[in-house]
């Protein structure tokens, strides 16, 4: 069974469709990289198929309550917002109900490397290490599906690509993971499958390999990129920026 | 300081000041001798004076301060900012809107409880017009937009009110009515507000699970189940019925709302949740003891409560926003 179903799911601002009429579906052991220049509406997506904003369509997720929708799949913001300077071990403890010796928790805050911090104020905390609560947060949720939009932004790289492995063990797990991100090259090597977005719309959608191609790139990013086959998997590089009327070849 | 211990020594407070309330006032009598007088027959007028003047004062300093202090801590948490009180949605200057009105138009002579029903009007009229302006969304903009709408329009009415006085000793009442006292208050006033306010106290209480997960901001919140829509319409309510409730019984008492929350947030971990008690009794506390202060400093002067509150809130007010500089 589909962890998250989205029908023709559209959303309008004003006259402007700033999601139009998206469809896909997320099954157990996917980890799924939304991926799209600024703009091209991923974080529209995944908000509108949670049901945070109104939207035009179906979308399993969007169907629930709040309750229900808090069981079925855990949501990470892009505003990384901590009002008040409450300890690292409550705010995860949030996700389960304020318990802080749940093993939820526990295991959350293991897997974000954070338990020398558990009882540290969250707001004291630097940038990078509030992204890492907050990512335990969400974790600490236990959902089959989590959604997340760029939690890799500020991280550092190890911190990056440990961000990436953990949502792809998640996945590895039977469970599904889909995040928006930026940076191709993370979205090559870990996400076990791709959907490209571009003015609103999912223009691709498929394996890395078989999504990310120099004419897709150039299309959708505008940009010139290297791309190579490794002993370590698929190398993205972008390299240039495709300057419109100065194309050659 | 463990949580346990920080409400059991708050409410020991509460009880001392409540019993020095009690034993505080214009006859000179020993303060054990006045709470006997209170649960035995005295000779002379001291039961009755006990049970009639200083008793209905006392306990609503009470209620007055829990109102104030649980509203406070409630809206900041909803909103998320240390500097909002319960005022910042328009309740408390509706319900001084109703109140001046009947002054004004004599209708507060007509019954005792003219008052005192005209301010609870007036904050019922205040939660409509809300819920209208704010729409029916979850958001906390909108809804503070409309709380600053509506509180620059009762204010304007309030002054047209006094501006258009017929006579100088109705807008002297009006003025000094305005100044929020707890002085010659009766059980016919505990009687109308306490049900109220509890209405109020118990909708607040049912917040503090949606305010704890606001910490994390609205989407957070709604992604971890909680139904932004009715915790607002919960926590206007409940504000409304505390502040309108404490407006109608003791005119215009600010500062407890939003200093309490400030002071105590601290020894509370910061979390929303237990703010909201620790706030109630840090309010009833403030109100008492700001009450015994009126009556020790300058008794035969009618020192109004609502003016030693802003005296003592200002300069936290200051002190917090000084420590809040240079923060981005």
């Amino acid at each position: 069974m589909s962890l998250l179903s989205v029908q023709n799911l559209s959303v309008r601002r004003g006259a402007r469709l700033t999601l139009d009429r998206a469809s896909f579906s997320v099954e157990p052991g996917e980890f799924v990289g939304l991926i799209g220049p600024n703009g091209a509406g991923k974080s529209t997506l995944l908000r509108a198929a949670l049901g945070l904003i109104p939207a035009e369509g179906d979308s399993s997720l969007a169907r629930l309550s709040p309750a229900a929708r808090a069981k079925a799949a855990a949501w990470l913001p892009q505003a990384r917002e901590i009002a008040w300077p409450v300890s690292v071990v409550h705010l995860v403890s949030l996700a389960q109900n304020e318990r802080q010796d749940a093993t939820e928790v526990i295991a959350a805050l293991t897997r974000m490397d954070l338990m020398t911090y558990a009882e540290r104020p969250a707001t004291r905390l630097s940038g990078g290490e509030q992204a890492r609560v907050l990512i335990a947060r969400a974790l600490a949720q236990d959902t089959p599906l989590l959604l997340a939009d760029e939690p890799t932004a500020g991280l550092d790289p190890a911190h990056q690509i440990g961000t990436m492995q953990t949502f792809a063990a998640l996945a590895a797990e039977g469970r599904g993971v889909i995040t928006s991100l930026h940076d191709l090259g993370l979205a090559a090597r870990h996400c076990t499958r791709l959907i490209v977005m571009s003015e609103g719309r999912i223009v691709a959608d498929g394996a890395p390999r078989a999504v990310l191609t120099e004419a897709l790139l150039a299309e959708v990013f505008a940009i010139r990129c290297h791309l190579s086959e490794t002993p370590e998997g698929l190398v993205v590089q972008p390299l240039a920026q495709i300057v419109p009327g100065a194309q050659h070849g | 300081m463990k949580y346990p211990a920080l409400i059991f020594l708050l409410s020991l407070l509460v009880a001392v000041l409540f019993a020095l309330s009690l034993v505080i006032g214009v006859i000179e009598v020993g303060p054990i001798e006045s709470l006997v007088a209170l649960f035995r027959d005295s000779e002379g007028p001291l039961s009755i004076v006990m049970r009639e003047i200083r008793l209905p004062r006392a306990l609503l300093g009470v209620m007055v301060g829990v109102s104030l202090g649980l509203s406070g801590a409630a809206m900041q948490g909803y909103l998320r900012n240390p500097l909002a009180e319960p005022g910042v949605i328009g309740i408390s200057a509706s319900a001084a809107l109703g109140a001046v009105i009947a002054l004004q138009s004599g209708f507060s002579a007509l019954f005792a409880l003219a008052l005192p029903l005209s301010a609870l009007t007036g904050a019922a009229t205040c939660v409509i017009l809300i819920l209208l302006l704010a729409g029916r969304g979850g958001g906390t903009l909108s809804l503070i937009l409309a709380g600053i709408a509506i509180s620059a329009l009762a204010s304007a009415l309030t002054a047209l009110v006094l501006n258009l006085s017929p006579n100088p000793f109705a807008a002297n009442e009006i003025v000094f009515w305005m100044m929020g006292s707890l002085a010659d208050r009766s059980f016919l006033h505990v009687w109308t507000a306490l049900p109220v306010m509890a209405l109020g106290w118990l909708l607040l209480s049912l917040t503090g699970r949606g305010l704890d997960r606001l910490t994390l901001g609205e989407e957070a919140a709604a992604s971890m189940g909680v139904d932004l829509k009715r915790l607002r319409l919960i926590l206007v309510a409940g504000v409304a019925a505390c502040v309108g409730a404490a407006t109608a019984v003791a005119g215009a008492v600010g500062f407890v709302g939003l200093v309490i929350p400030h002071i105590l947030r601290p020894l509370v971990g910061a979390r929303p949740a237990r703010l909201l008690l620790a706030s109630a009794l840090g309010g009833a506390a403030l109100v008492l003891i700001a009450d015994v202060a009126v009556r020790l400093i300058l008794p035969g002067r009618d020192l109004k409560l609502g003016v030693l509150l802003a005296l003592v809130g200002a300069p936290v007010f200051f002190h917090l926003i000084w420590r809040m500089r240079g923060q981005p």
